[in-house]
């Protein structure tokens, strides 16, 4: 009965924002009720018994990718004009009205929040559910699963954050002079 | 930034316990919610505040970004390289069984140093971005 309050006042909030988000010009309110977004997301996960998610949405969402929009605002312009609408809002209206609508009946057929006969539960998940603490002596089966019989997968992941890391630095990250953008700049037009 | 006596004394206060979080998480993800991600992502939001309220040259005083680029690095190659060691031990690539004596400490030790380094991999990674991110306005 409290999920079910907790679930529907969480999602009412996170109604209620992005329906701000939309509507609002400025940017930095705009960056702030994304953090407050992901920590709605964030009660949502905790609710939904996935506190592992809750992490991270919590320190990413809601911390540090606040913090780089918060950066990247601070880089740009700050002047956002409000252009008049150069369409009419009906037809976009109806395409998302109608996907919503779709997305909708689309949940009629999926099986329950947590329910052990679904297809996602029957493959492999009662299997580990059944030896991963004798086979990995681990208590914590998500991260029997992540480190030890997903190892592969999580190594792609630690792969893909590294390279991330490694394409800012290399986009934005070194401390160069002007004069040398300029140089290299010239450089490029002449070879093209 | 104009120094906030507030803001100091309770970053001052929050910050040790954030990293003693971040810790806590890294090292108890077998039994509790977490893991290295985890852990990692909240670090450096330690770090992220840190330097929020102090300056960014005070934050990269603590943490130079060479040392970043190199832990970023480390956390990579401490998790393959807990692959190669399994495979020169005759096990399968990433296979932690034949880590230890016996088939659960194997496991257990290998999922603690995987963890550990997504861990430092992910923070350093997410500081490395937040410092490109905020260096780049101060130039």
């Amino acid at each position: 009965m409290i999920d079910i309050v907790v679930n529907i006042t969480l999602l009412a909030f996170l109604a209620i924002t992005s329906v701000a988000i939309v509507r609002m010009t400025n940017l930095f309110a705009i960056i702030m009720l994304f953090g407050i977004f992901s920590l709605l997301s964030a009660g949502l996960f905790v609710v939904m018994d996935a506190p592992d998610v809750a992490f991270t949405e919590a320190a990413v969402g809601a911390g540090i990718s606040t913090v780089l929009m918060l950066a990247t605002l601070a880089l740009t312009k700050d002047h956002h004009e409000k252009s008049p609408l150069g369409h009419r809002p009906w037809l976009p209206l109806a395409v998302v009205g109608i996907t919503g609508a779709a997305l909708v009946y689309g949940t009629w057929d999926m099986p329950g929040f947590g329910d052990p006969d679904a297809p996602t539960q029957t493959h492999v998940a009662r299997y580990y559910i059944e030896n991963a603490v004798p086979e990995t002596g681990v208590p914590n089966i998500v991260t029997a699963v992540l480190a030890s019989y997903r190892g592969f997968d999580t190594l792609g992941e630690v792969a893909v954050v590294f390279t991330a890391g490694v394409a800012v630095l290399l986009l934005i990250g070194g401390k160069r002079s002007k004069t040398s953008t300029k140089v290299k700049h010239e450089r490029g037009q002449d070879e093209a | 930034m104009k120094p906030n006596l507030i803001l100091h004394v309770v970053s001052k206060f929050l910050i040790p316990l954030i990293i003693i979080f971040a810790l806590y998480v890294q090292f108890h993800g077998d039994f509790g919610p977490g893991g290295g991600f985890q852990a990692g992502v909240i670090f450096s939001a330690a770090i992220i505040l840190y330097a929020l309220v102090f300056g960014l040259d005070a934050a990269e005083e603590i943490i130079p970004s060479r040392l970043l680029r190199i832990l970023a690095s480390l956390g990579v190659v401490i998790y393959a390289g807990v692959g190669v060691v399994t495979l020169l031990l005759g096990g399968n690539y990433l296979d932690y069984s034949v880590l230890a004596s016996t088939q659960i400490a194997g496991q257990h030790l290998g999922i603690l140093l995987v963890e550990l380094g997504v861990g430092i991999s992910v923070a350093a990674v997410m500081l490395i971005i937040f410092f490109a991110f905020a260096g780049r306005g101060r130039e």
